[in-house]
């Protein structure tokens, strides 16, 4: 494990010069903490995510964990690094693969791992197409996600009960094997819905007991799905105008409603529907147009959605 | 007798720390690393056995320590020499080369003189 290397900041004992007795030696939590930044990496995640509030406490949690750890090496009181495989459950569109995104960038910079990059897969690309295909094609993967994160979406895909010849059962053996012997070289993000997560899990006993942090993601609220929407359209360069504001409510609550209703994912679908229907509307109107009626999307854009038709 | 080969060849051996910083460098400038291994480490035996493909993509040199690791094991009485590829146009070539594991008992050559005709020295190196 090489904390102190990569530009974090070493932890220094503030008191007691080598050779004194290391139950003096004192450790300045919150001069480690100002080092490594936590803090503005934590505002930034708070600005940048709506809601999520149960994920954002369980990331200043592992955040302190790993600070207090850090402290623990210097003062010579742990041996093996902790560990920080995850597992993110949710319904569509609740913002796994945003969060794991930042996930590996918060890892870095607490200094847990080495590069901070994230590898995203799927089981397209860690299970092979016939024997011998699959252990090095997982290999690949893995070799390509040391020093970073390594995410595989939709992981209960890897296990294919219903089919006892499957190649999937090979991959998640080497997983496992690597998420248990090589900890310090990379982190594991599993994700996926909830439920099928839970059979996943209880078929595979291996992953749960090796997987330290389980994290759930809510159902986002009415005003927060608007708030997102708002967001998105202002990364943009839109804005909605009162009127579409309030048909936006109205639309979360009627699209709720719906079957196959996907959280953020569904208002990014409606947002970029609406885009369709302004430009239509702004094509059809004659004459030139303003950057203002560019920009703004109104209630007939929101209310011509077919949520609203029945 | 010590075979001399690519770079580093004339210091003690690298350590695994000092090897995986070497690897460090050559990702840092986006060289895909790969792993050759012979039993026949001869001057003019350019092409090496390979093992698997070369790495590509990679930020860590962890996951080439673990190739070399399981290369190691599989042909402990082998050279194992590890390469960087630079693939930048205008390079296209091998930046760096350098051995990484050599075994116990070392290969021995030795200079051969062949007379020619017109009393031509013809040299050539053979095993000993």
């Amino acid at each position: 494990m090489t904390i102190g290397t990569i530009g974090t900041g070493q932890a220094v004992p503030v008191a007691g010069a080598a050779g004194d007795n290391p139950a003096d030696a004192r450790v300045d939590l919150k001069a480690l903490y100002h080092e490594t930044q936590i803090d503005a990496v934590l505002a930034e995640l708070d600005a940048a995510l709506i809601g999520l509030k149960p994920v954002k406490r369980r990331i200043r949690e592992i955040a302190a964990y790993l600070l207090v750890d850090k402290a623990r090496r210097t003062l010579g009181l742990t041996a093996t690094p902790p560990t920080l495989h995850m597992a993110f459950t949710g319904n569509p569109g609740t913002g796994k693969t945003t969060v794991a995104l930042r996930m590996a960038s918060i890892l870095h910079r607490l200094g847990y791992v080495r590069k901070g990059h994230l590898v995203s897969v799927t089981r397209d690309d860690l299970v092979g197409q016939y024997i011998g295909h699959t252990a090095p094609k997982t290999k690949e993967v893995l070799k390509r996600a040391m020093g970073g994160v390594l995410f595989i979406d939709e992981a209960y895909y890897l296990y294919r009960p219903e089919n006892e010849k499957d190649y999937g059962q090979e991959a998640i053996e080497i997983l496992l094997q690597v998420m248990e012997n090589q900890r310090e070289d990379l982190v594991v993000i599993l994700a996926g819905y909830g439920d099928r997560m839970e059979t996943f899990f209880s078929a595979n006993p291996g992953f749960r007991s090796r997987i330290a942090h389980h994290i759930d993601f809510p159902d986002y609220e009415d005003a927060e799905l608007v708030a997102i929407t708002e967001t998105l359209a202002a990364a943009e360069g839109y804005r909605f105008d009162d009127g579409a504001r309030a048909a936006l409510v109205d639309y979360v609550t009627a699209r709720r409603r719906r079957p196959s209703f996907a959280n953020a994912r569904s208002m990014r679908n409606a947002f970029d529907r609406a885009r369709l229907r302004q430009a239509m509307r702004l094509f059809e109107a004659d004459g030139p147009v303003d950057q203002d009626a560019l920009r703004t999307i109104t209630a007939a854009e929101i209310r011509a959605s077919r949520v609203f038709s029945d | 007798m010590r075979i001399t080969q690519g770079a580093f060849s004339f210091l003690p051996d690298l350590t695994d720390e000092q090897i995986a910083a070497q690897i460090e460098y050559a990702l840092a400038h986006g060289w895909a690393v790969s792993l050759e291994f012979t039993d026949d480490p001869h001057p003019r035996h350019t092409y090496w056995d390979m093992w698997g493909i070369p790495m590509f993509d990679l930020k860590d040199a962890a996951g080439v320590m673990g190739e070399l690791k399981a290369c190691r094991a599989a042909h402990p009485d082998s050279y194992i020499r590890l390469s960087a590829f630079d693939s930048t146009r205008g390079w296209e070539t091998v930046r760096l080369a350098f051995m990484v594991h050599r075994p116990k008992e070392e290969v021995a050559y030795r200079l051969q003189r062949t007379e020619g005709p017109g009393r031509v020295q013809h040299y050539s190196v053979v095993r000993a």
